[in-house]
């Protein structure tokens, strides 16, 4: 441990300042280091004393770490395969289902008005988990955003500076001539396939979750390709931040009035629709789009937080 | 046994090498290259399996998102092996 990590542990000084004078200092070459490193090490391993202490530490340490993965590895696969061995055969007829898997498959279209009966599953048998699971992913995001954002009161200037100097000039690719080329064709190909799975989630396979998520997969080649400065203009912070809180709220008021009326047998004043058509299957259009919203920022917000700190512009 | 059955079977049996491979293998870049082919067959076989739903986000999670969330945080952590001192110590 060294000393002045541990006058640091006591709040004496910053530790960084030092981590970054060093960094700035010419100091000795590289090479020099290097050798000197180099040196020190084979100083070190080739004491007998120091052999004979990791080669009894690996021994017992890989041996015990063998057997207790291979270990884990045939319970998991065990219990895996027994549990795959008591579902049904694909296509098979005739399989014993319970009252709920039925209710869903014969009344799912005149009950949710949705042709996808995966999607009347998801957004209206069962959209509180639905509401559960895009909380979790901007819990996800928050949680991501307060480890690593850097801002003015999170950091010190001059490791801003560091930062800048060392890490993105470094990271960016950003005018890559190939990759902008790329990103030219297929960025709105992407986007467009992506809008279409999110506004046909009741129709066709897909829905909120890949849609989004097929969205955020486009945000991020757009944001390699053309850089952060692009994004910047448009997509900042706050408004992703407005964006996702419209969309959860958006949700839970839908949701709340739906299991309000339903729970004290009111009347519902959301038309069905029918049934194929783009404007139907009720709630389940609106909720799609919202879920899909919020997946879209919160993977293009994980990339943005893991690349350089922060979402947008501030 | 039709060819889809053949397909699938060989799709399997090379998840499954990819899977070991993925904790074998010693470089952090080779492994999350190798698990991002281990997701783009998954894709090709939940298409197989009729369910494009999963298959479109396994393809846009699995081997998308996630590849890049590894490699943006492997280039954070100078394991990519792109610069020299990588490069050496692989020699050594």
């Amino acid at each position: 441990m060294n000393e002045s990590f541990l006058r640091w542990l006591d709040g004496d000084d910053s530790y960084f300042d030092q981590v970054l004078d060093n960094s700035f200092d010419e100091g000795p070459s590289r090479e020099t280091v290097k050798a000197e490193r180099k040196a020190m090490m084979s100083a070190i391993v080739h004491t007998p004393r120091h052999r004979r202490a990791v080669a009894a530490g690996n021994r017992t340490m890989r041996y015990l770490y063998y057997v207790v993965a291979v270990l884990s590895a045939v319970i998991l696969i065990g219990v895996l395969l027994f549990c795959v061995s008591g579902l049904p055969r694909y296509g098979q007829e005739n399989v014993r289902t319970n009252e709920v898997v039925e209710r869903y498959i014969e009344h799912g279209l005149e009950e949710t008005g949705a042709v996808n009966t995966v999607a009347g599953m998801i957004l209206d048998y069962r959209a509180f988990d639905t509401l559960g699971e895009s909380n979790v992913l901007f819990t996800a995001l928050i949680c991501v955003t307060i480890l690593l954002r850097r801002d003015r009161k999170n950091m010190d200037t001059r490791l801003e500076d560091y930062y800048r100097i060392v890490q993105d000039r470094y990271f960016d690719t950003s005018g890559d001539e190939i990759l902008q080329g790329v990103g030219m064709v297929l960025v709105p190909c992407i986007f467009l396939f992506g809008i279409y799975i999110l506004l046909n989630g009741h129709l066709s396979p897909g829905g909120g979750f890949s849609g989004g998520a097929v969205m955020g997969a486009a945000m991020i080649i757009f944001c390699g390709a053309f850089g952060f400065d692009r994004v910047d203009r448009v997509f900042t912070r706050r408004l992703s931040g407005w964006i996702t809180f419209a969309a959860l709220s958006f949700y839970c008021m839908a949701k709340g009035y739906v299991f309000f009326t339903g729970a004290n047998h009111l009347e519902n004043h959301i038309p069905k629709g029918t049934p194929g058509a783009i404007l139907s299957a009720g709630l389940i259009l609106p909720l799609d789009l919202a879920v899909g919203i919020v997946v879209a920022c919160t993977m293009f917000g994980f990339y943005s937080l893991f690349r350089r700190g922060s979402i947008g512009g501030n | 046994m039709d060819l889809t059955e053949i397909f699938k079977i060989l799709i399997m049996i090379v998840m499954i090498i990819c899977a070991i491979a993925t904790n074998l293998t010693k470089k952090l870049l080779t492994t999350v290259i190798i698990f991002m082919s281990y997701s783009s067959l998954m894709c090709i076989l939940w298409i197989l399996l009729e369910s494009p739903d999963l298959a479109i986000t396994e393809a846009a999670v699995g081997a998308g998102v996630t590849t890049i969330l590894f490699l943006v945080t492997l280039k954070k952590l100078g394991h990519t092996g792109g610069n020299e001192e990588e490069k050496e110590a692989g020699h050594e």
